[in-house]
């Protein structure tokens, strides 16, 4: 099993599918959770009964294979012609379904600051961008960093799906590898590697951070 | 404004088709969670033994479920094991790779549910006269499914949503698989992956549904 054909040439062939990974999760990361943020307080201001289309729109997101979302993002944008390649649809489409799980992660911290608080801040004379600017953010913050690393660590791996596109990220790449050299598990176990470096640190930071800022520990 | 016309009639005709691959899905999920709930049993068990070489089994086992793509997983079970003279076919790949994953996230909820319940309960059964199994079955386990079975029906959901990445190993007989080979034929992509699209919805929703009127009826207090 060891004596590969392997050449260096090949491992960057592979650092760079690992490259287009990291900036896909970066991209739709980035967009992912300012427009999961946007969503997420919308949803708390205007209460369950208004947000209920909002609601629903990102409920799709979420209940919807991430694979299917793609392939139907990539028809719709052939067909409104939009002339987007595969990089700008697969950041397209994974922004919009990291929104829908950040807006949850953000509702969610928000309602966990307590009532009395932003009532107090209020009464101290604050206004609503300075209540949730001082002190809903950093309370939530602490509540919703953990998940919402898990969340990029998750959007991370699912980005192993725009391969589908023909985009040539990590898994793809190892593919690519792996139909010249024919020797599959090796290269598939190189590439499960690099997912395992890129993604257990970061995991166990999460778990890290959950412990310590659990709230009633 | 689109300069396309959509097609729905040739999706809706092929319905009943891609409701049968719906069943398929259904089927691959329910039975790759039933692998997965009992390997997750059993890395559990693994984990509490105290056995150094099971619980550190069980630890890879969960770290690298958890920490690699589930396609990353059916891949290996279908490109990869070929290498030990094992060739699964795509149906095969599919069950082995997202139980796997099942198994890694229900024995890491079952750690959680676990830790959940204090020690002093078990120490109360037991002080009571019951054996550690009496403790265990009538005390702690009723405790630990209240709280770990409402995510393990989102893992069932996961579960739902992963078997659609069947198709990338050349699944062709669940609802991605069934759509992509309609769409092969047709090139109405956008109308047999939004048809799709709402039927797993209506799945993943209904499994949602019921499972919280399961846990209303078995955890009421």
């Amino acid at each position: 099993m060891f004596d590969t054909t392997l050449t260096l040439n090949d491992l960057a062939f592979l650092a760079q599918g690992a490259a287009m990974t990291l900036a896909v999760t970066a991209v739709s990361v980035a967009a992912g959770t300012v427009l999961g943020i946007l969503f997420g307080v919308i949803r708390v201001q205007i209460g369950p009964y208004w947000s209920a289309p909002l609601t629903f729109a990102l409920d799709v997101f979420r209940s919807v294979p991430l694979l299917i979302q793609l392939v139907l993002g990539n028809a719709f944008q052939s067909i409104a012609k939009l002339g987007w390649g595969p990089f700008a649809t697969s950041c397209v489409v994974l922004s919009l379904y990291t929104a829908a799980f950040c807006a949850e992660i953000v509702r969610g911290g928000i309602s966990s600051v307590p009532v009395t608080t932003r009532r107090a801040a209020r009464s101290l004379g604050m206004t609503w961008w300075q209540d949730m600017r001082h002190i809903v953010a950093p309370l939530a913050t602490r509540v919703s960093l953990p998940s919402w690393i898990g969340l990029t660590l998750g959007v991370m791996k699912d980005s192993a799906l725009v391969l589908w596109l023909g985009l040539i990220e990590l898994l793809r790449a190892s593919q690519v590898l792996v139909t010249r050299l024919q020797e599959p598990l090796f290269i598939l176990l190189i590439c499960g590697a690099i997912y395992f470096i890129l993604s257990f640190p970061i995991a166990r930071l999460g778990g890290y951070l959950e412990k310590r800022w659990s709230p009633n520990d | 404004m689109f300069n396309y016309t959509f097609h729905w009639n040739q999706a809706l005709k092929a319905l009943p088709q891609m409701l049968d691959g719906a069943l398929v899905t259904l089927e691959i999920a329910l039975v790759s969670m039933a692998i997965g709930l009992a390997c997750a049993i059993g890395l559990t068990l693994f984990r509490l033994s105290g056995n150094r070489l099971l619980g550190s089994f069980a630890s890879a086992w969960v770290e690298i479920a958890r920490n690699t793509p589930a396609l990353f997983q059916i891949y290996m079970a279908h490109f990869g094991l070929g290498n030990f003279g094992l060739h699964l076919s795509p149906y095969a790949a599919l069950l082995v790779g997202i139980a796997f994953n099942n198994a890694g996230y229900l024995a890491e909820n079952f750690r959680g549910a676990l830790k959940a319940i204090p020690d002093t309960q078990t120490r109360a059964g037991r002080s009571l006269g019951m054996t550690s199994l009496q403790a265990f079955r009538l005390v702690v386990l009723p405790q630990m499914l209240r709280v770990a079975f409402l995510p393990a029906s989102n893992q069932m959901v996961w579960a739902i949503l992963m078997t659609s990445l069947g198709v990338t190993v050349g699944m062709n007989a669940d609802l991605a698989g069934v759509t992509q080979e309609l769409n092969a034929r047709s090139f109405r992509t956008f109308e047999f992956f939004a048809l799709a699209a709402v039927i797993y919805y209506v799945i993943a929703k209904a499994v949602t549904l019921a499972a919280r009127a399961l846990a209303w009826r078995m955890f009421r207090y």
